[in-house]
């Protein structure tokens, strides 16, 4: 249903994407997962035509995405980062404006939309700027499907966003999913990934992996130890000064250690243990999407550093 | 013995805009050097009890002493005595790393002598003395969080208000930034921060998940997992801000 081959794009001679290709079939929900500053917007904006790549190619439902402009505009919806609703006019002057000018009504779409609008159908006079957080999303998410597109584009929706309206929002892109529309979807936080059928990792503008959630994890290389204690930060500074800890991450309540061989967890405990840090248990774990990102970081060299000038 | 030192005590603090009540007598304390996670819902009522707190917003009523002044008669030097960051409110884009240090750094109140030792040991401490002169729009983004937090606490705070300070930041840069909440922890400065990732609120030392205004709990985030019976805080607050009854 869209394909990306070999993209290029840089700002100001700063590359932002580098030679960047996947494909997504119909029907997929898609998740492309990475910081701030890693691309996902940049490829968005190529594939819903407002941005031009420098090279490479780009295939919307068969259609290549500059030639055929138009046929993309029609058939996408695309919910930008920012809020791009008009503010100053209502909830449902906005969503009549967004189906007037893809020359349609809302009665003719309305099925796709009904369990988000009839959220929102109690303020639809209120205008779109005193909407809360949550709301404001659902009307743009609205407003972008009104036209019945066969593919949304929905970039970061839940940036910023609480737990709860997170998880609401995730419910909502499942039952569209299973009315048939295809779903790309970036954002920063990671366990959204495991929410998506594929998932491509994305640093630094390059794509460190694309897969399943599952086939992710499966890969990942390394031996995962969990270290548990109530005192993480003299725990992880023990760590950074021994060898082969050195990519150890906190993880809420434990530690995660990433090691290409194996080690003794009673004698990491003593070892800590002897440093001070009382009441340590070590012991093997599953990695999950989050350490399969931090590890690709690390052995990918693509840590956050100052570009030299 | 009571040896217990409270940076933020809050007592009642009720924040009301006409009939709404934003804010309904929430009263709690906070230790030198703690660590308190405030969570809610987006609308529970967080930014405007941070207001507060920071001296900005009059409450309604209740009371509040921040790093030892009264909230009413001395908001001027509680503002003196906090340090603020917030993912909208960093730095100047467009003047230099050292400018930016220097600008907030004379804003606090620090002497010319105080700026250049302090702003030394930050850029040498963050590794950045070479990109001193850079701009600071420059910076990745994970950057520039770690140098507005450095900035925020330059001048040695009792306490520092983060409000979702590592938003969009990749998963290394975020656990970097967490040391820098840990080693301020150390040095005795009280670290109040919000954020949306809940894996972050279990390294805080006590967590409290506001829901329509109130407090409805305060504690260890390893004791609210076994009170709610949840593996995780993510679960916790799930399971909380659920029974929100505030609507639009």
């Amino acid at each position: 249903m869209v394909e990306f081959h070999h993209v290029y794009k840089s700002y100001d001679g700063e590359p932002a994407v580098k030679d960047i290709s996947f494909t997504v079939d119909k029907g997929e929900l898609f998740g492309l997962i990475g910081p701030d500053g890693a691309g996902k917007s940049t490829l968005f904006r190529i594939l819903t035509t407002v941005l031009l790549a420098d090279s490479g190619e780009v295939i919307f439902d068969g259609h290549d995405v500059v030639a055929d402009y138009k046929y993309v505009r029609k058939n996408v919806g695309y919910m930008p980062g920012k809020f791009s609703l008009y503010q100053d006019l209502s909830v449902k002057e906005n969503l009549e404006f967004f189906a007037t000018i893809f020359n349609t009504t809302i009665k003719e779409n309305y099925d796709l939309i009904k369990d988000i609008y009839e959220q929102l159908e109690p303020f639809e006079n209120r205008r779109a700027g005193d909407l809360s957080g949550g709301m404001k999303q659902k009307l743009a998410l609205s407003c972008a499907l009104i036209h019945k597109p066969k593919v949304l584009v929905l970039d970061e929706p839940t940036f910023g966003v609480d737990a709860v309206s997170r998880k609401e929002f995730w419910d909502m892109l499942k039952s569209l999913k299973k009315k048939g529309v295809t779903i790309l979807v970036s954002t920063p936080y990671m366990d959204e990934a495991e929410l998506c059928d594929r998932v491509a990792l994305i640093q630094k503008g390059s794509i460190l992996e694309i897969d399943t959630p599952e086939g992710i994890i499966n890969r990942f290389d390394k031996k995962l130890y969990k270290l548990r204690t109530h005192e993480i930060y003299p725990a992880l500074i023990a760590l950074s000064k021994m060898k082969g800890m050195e990519h150890s991450f906190s993880f809420g309540q434990e530690i995660h250690i990433y090691s290409k061989v194996d080690i003794d967890e009673k004698w990491l405990e003593d070892q800590l243990k002897a440093q001070g840090v009382k009441q340590v248990e070590v012991f093997r774990g599953q990695p999950g999407i989050e350490d399969c990102f931090m590890d690709l970081m690390v052995s990918g060299n693509l840590m956050e550093e100052i570009e030299n000038v | 013995m009571y040896n217990k030192e409270f940076t933020i005590i809050a007592k009642n603090l009720t924040k009301k805009f006409g009939d709404f009540t934003a804010v309904d007598a929430i009263s709690f304390e906070v230790e030198k050097g703690e660590i308190f996670g405030f969570l809610g819902a987006n609308g529970a009522g967080k930014t405007t009890a941070i207001k507060m707190l920071c001296g900005l917003s009059m409450p309604t009523s209740g009371e509040a002493t921040i790093a030892g002044y009264d909230i009413y008669k001395e908001p001027e030097m509680i503002k003196k005595n906090i340090g603020y960051m917030s993912q909208h409110f960093s730095l100047y884009q467009d003047m230099t790393i050292r400018e930016n240090i220097r600008f907030y750094a004379g804003i606090y109140g620090l002497t010319n002598k105080q700026i250049k030792e302090r702003g030394e040991k930050l850029l040498n401490d963050l590794k950045i003395e070479s990109f001193a002169d850079r701009f600071v729009a420059d910076l990745p983004l994970g950057f520039k969080q770690k140098l507005a937090f450095s900035i925020a606490v330059i001048h040695n705070p009792k306490i520092v208000f983060l409000d979702e300070p590592t938003s969009g930041v990749d998963p290394i840069t975020r656990r970097q930034f967490w040391g820098l909440i840990y080693e301020a922890s150390h040095r005795g400065i009280t670290v109040f921060v919000t954020t949306h990732y809940l894996e972050e609120a279990e390294y805080c030392h006590r967590v409290s998940i506001m829901v329509d205004g109130e407090m409805r709990d305060l504690d260890t985030p390893v004791e609210l997992m076994k009170k709610y019976n949840k593996k995780t805080m993510n679960d916790v607050f799930l399971y909380m801000a659920v029974r929100s009854k505030r609507k639009e």
